[in-house]
């Protein structure tokens, strides 16, 4: 939900794969819900993949070694692609991280993150490949993600990148506002859209 | 020398935010009942109410079950979602088209079929697949629910304007080849990130070639490759088709709509970001044989030696193995993809004076109730009977299984719909994406069967 982002340093949790879909992410059956409620999708994040048929964990994925944790999420490329469901960033936001980082996000779920105060940081493909591996040989590696500065620092190897973020985000970001709030101060700037193009919309 | 995306994106732009996004504005948002309740809580967390009602539709698709629609929905979570839908229309005085109205359907295949989906238009829904109305020669495309309640609110939306690509496919599509299959073929050459970050203009004689239903089937599979969406230049076919639909204008406000509308192509000097060439003839009868639609392949091909392990294993089928012959439990013909007059014409053309094989269990769930009516008055539904197949109520029902059309774990279905992901049709359902055609081959033969060899 609403938070102020500065600098977030924290280990991570690794999902070294790639295309993850938002059905995976969240599968459908679990969209029912008519509220917010951001504790049960964080509950049922991956739930058909970290989960077996028989209802108990599936402990040869990573995401459920305990040795893993943290505010980060890092995933293989093409991350969030398919379904619009917002329940994905729910599911994300949850369950407690903060950032994503991948080398390629897909269009509608990275803006989902971000209106939900998870913030997809996409990095180059060396720099992924590098952060996993220093996370599998060291599971206590931290990233640092400097919203200000615009970087993200593998603080194992000191490894650094610029990423992108426009000015309008950042500063949204920065100051826990939304979209909504700016939209809602336009209404004269769109009722002036409205009258001007009344023919043609 | 602007591109059609900058025709129509450019006049919808209300301010450009310095260093930021574009204020879009919206001339139509489409609600369904799964993404739209926690943007309606939001509304009234903030004290507010929609703001142009009358540009919003809603109707229930997701949940709704294929049988006894005049009866409550028996699940009692679903019954809530769709309740839940019904009472925030209420509250706003928003058009509502309920589970068993006669004009109730697939949300991406209702907007069309009545008009509501124009071209020129601006149109949102937070659904993925909103890419479909992008056919008529609209900017369509799929938002989160914080978008939904952002364009409630405001009637706008804050995006980035995406870049543009066009796809040229010139020449004819072969015998049995359709336009799921171009789409399923396009996706296998470009993968399913092929076109993130851009907004795809399908051009060429082909695509000209095809009927406003396959030019929907096109679009709707736009998201499939990453693009936000897609759209063809509206021609005579789309005017054609959009006459006299009960929304789009009549008389003198069609006449000159139409004037308009005869304005919205890529000027010939245009830029694109990108470009893209395929020839129609290369394509063929198309089938996924892994668990993202980027894994296809000719129907009468072999699974390729690099194929993804991983999918592999939960398909249960091999590098280099041939996938004709290969049983089929389940056949689902419907969903926003193929769930139109013209998918059910090609599935009764297959099926007719055929038998359904005994061991499949076939869905036809047509998309709407009007395609239902067409499907009746047309007598598909005598051929289709007489050869063994039922034909459901609409909805969306097997392409995600929101309601009770769950493919078991382990079972193989062709399924006409846009996603073969893993759980996506239920949990360790086994998706084959594959056109109408396919799909009647398969359900008649039990097994996956080239449909040139029935035609």
């Amino acid at each position: 939900m609403k938070q102020k982002f500065n600098i977030i340093e924290s280990t991570c949790v690794p999902l070294p794969y790639e295309n993850i879909d938002t059905d995976r992410i969240i599968p459908a059956r679990f969209l029912k819900a008519t509220t917010r409620d951001e504790k049960f999708f964080g509950e049922n994040l991956f739930h058909d993949w970290r989960y077996k048929a028989d209802g108990t964990l599936d402990m040869s994925l990573e995401f459920n070694d305990p040795r893993y944790g943290g505010e980060i999420l890092v995933a293989g490329k093409n991350f969030g692609n398919g379904s619009s469901r917002e329940h994905a960033a729910w599911a994300i936001a949850g369950y407690g991280f903060k950032v994503v980082i991948s080398s390629f996000f897909a269009d509608i779920h990275k803006n989902n993150e971000l209106n939900n105060f998870v913030l997809p940081v996409v990095v180059s493909e060396d720099f992924l490949s590098e952060l996993f591996s220093c996370i599998k040989a060291d599971p206590s590696t931290r990233v640092r993600v400097d919203v200000p500065a615009q970087t993200v620092t593998n603080l194992s190897s000191g490894r650094s990148e610029h990423f992108e973020l426009n000015a309008y985000k950042k500063y949204c970001l920065e100051n826990a506002l939304d979209d909504i709030d700016y939209l809602l101060e336009q209404k004269e700037l769109i009722e002036g859209y409205e009258r001007l193009c009344a023919d043609n919309c | 020398m602007k591109t059609l995306l900058d025709k129509i994106w450019d006049s919808h732009v209300v301010k450009v935010i310095e260093e930021g996004p574009q204020q879009l504005y919206i001339d139509r948002l489409y609600c369904h009942e799964v993404t739209s309740p926690q943007a309606f809580e939001g509304l009234r967390a903030r004290g507010i109410a929609p703001f142009r009602p009358e540009k919003i539709i809603c109707m229930p698709d997701h949940n709704t079950p294929t049988h006894d629609q005049d009866k409550p929905i028996e699940d009692p979570v679903s019954r809530t979602q769709v309740e839940t839908l019904e009472a925030n229309t209420r509250m706003y005085g928003l058009t509502h088209y309920p589970m068993n109205d006669p004009r109730n359907g697939i949300i991406h295949v209702v907007g069309p079929e009545r008009g509501l989906s124009l071209p020129g238009m601006t149109i949102v829904c937070g659904d993925s697949h909103t890419s479909t109305h992008g056919a008529v020669g609209a900017i369509a495309f799929g938002i989160g629910t914080s978008e939904v309640e952002m364009v409630l609110a405001s009637q706008c939306i804050l995006q980035q304007k995406p870049k543009a690509m066009r796809i040229t496919v010139d020449g004819e599509l072969g015998k049995g080849v359709t336009a799921k299959d171009l789409a399923l073929y396009l996706m296998m050459k470009i993968s399913t990130s092929g076109a993130t970050g851009y907004f795809v203009e399908y051009a060429g004689s082909a695509v000209r070639s095809l009927s406003m239903e396959g030019r929907l089937t096109l679009c709707n599979l736009s998201i499939e490759m990453g693009a936000r969406g897609g759209l063809v230049a509206p021609d005579e076919v789309t005017f054609e088709y959009l006459k006299g639909k009960p929304d789009a204008p009549k008389g003198a406000d069609w006449d000159k709509a139409v004037a308009r509308w005869r304005n919205l192509y890529s000027d010939e000097d245009a830029v694109f970001d990108k470009e893209l060439r395929f020839d129609a003839a290369d394509v063929s009868p198309m089938i996924t044989y892994g668990t993202n639609p980027g894994m296809g392949m000719p129907v009468d091909s072999r699974i390729p030696a690099d194929a993804d392990a991983g999918a592999l294993d939960y398909m249960g089928f091999e590098a280099g193995q041939q996938l004709l012959g290969h049983k089929v439990d389940y056949v689902f013909l419907g969903a926003c993809t193929n769930g139109r007059i013209e998918d059910f014409r090609a599935f009764a053309s297959v099926a007719a004076g055929r038998r359904k094989a005994d061991e499949v269990v076939a869905w036809l769930v047509p998309g709407s109730w009007s395609v239902m009516r067409q499907i009746q008055a047309e007598g598909l539904d005598k051929v289709l009977e007489a050869s063994g197949f039922e034909i459901r109520q609409p909805g969306c029902s097997a392409c995600l299984a929101m309601n009770e059309d769950k493919v078991p774990a382990g079972k193989y279905c062709v399924s006409t719909s846009n996603r073969n992901f893993e759980g996506r049709q239920g949990p360790g359902a086994r998706t084959i994406l594959a056109s109408p055609l396919t799909a009647a081959a398969a359900a008649v033969s039990g097994c996956i069967v080239d449909p040139r060899t029935l035609m």
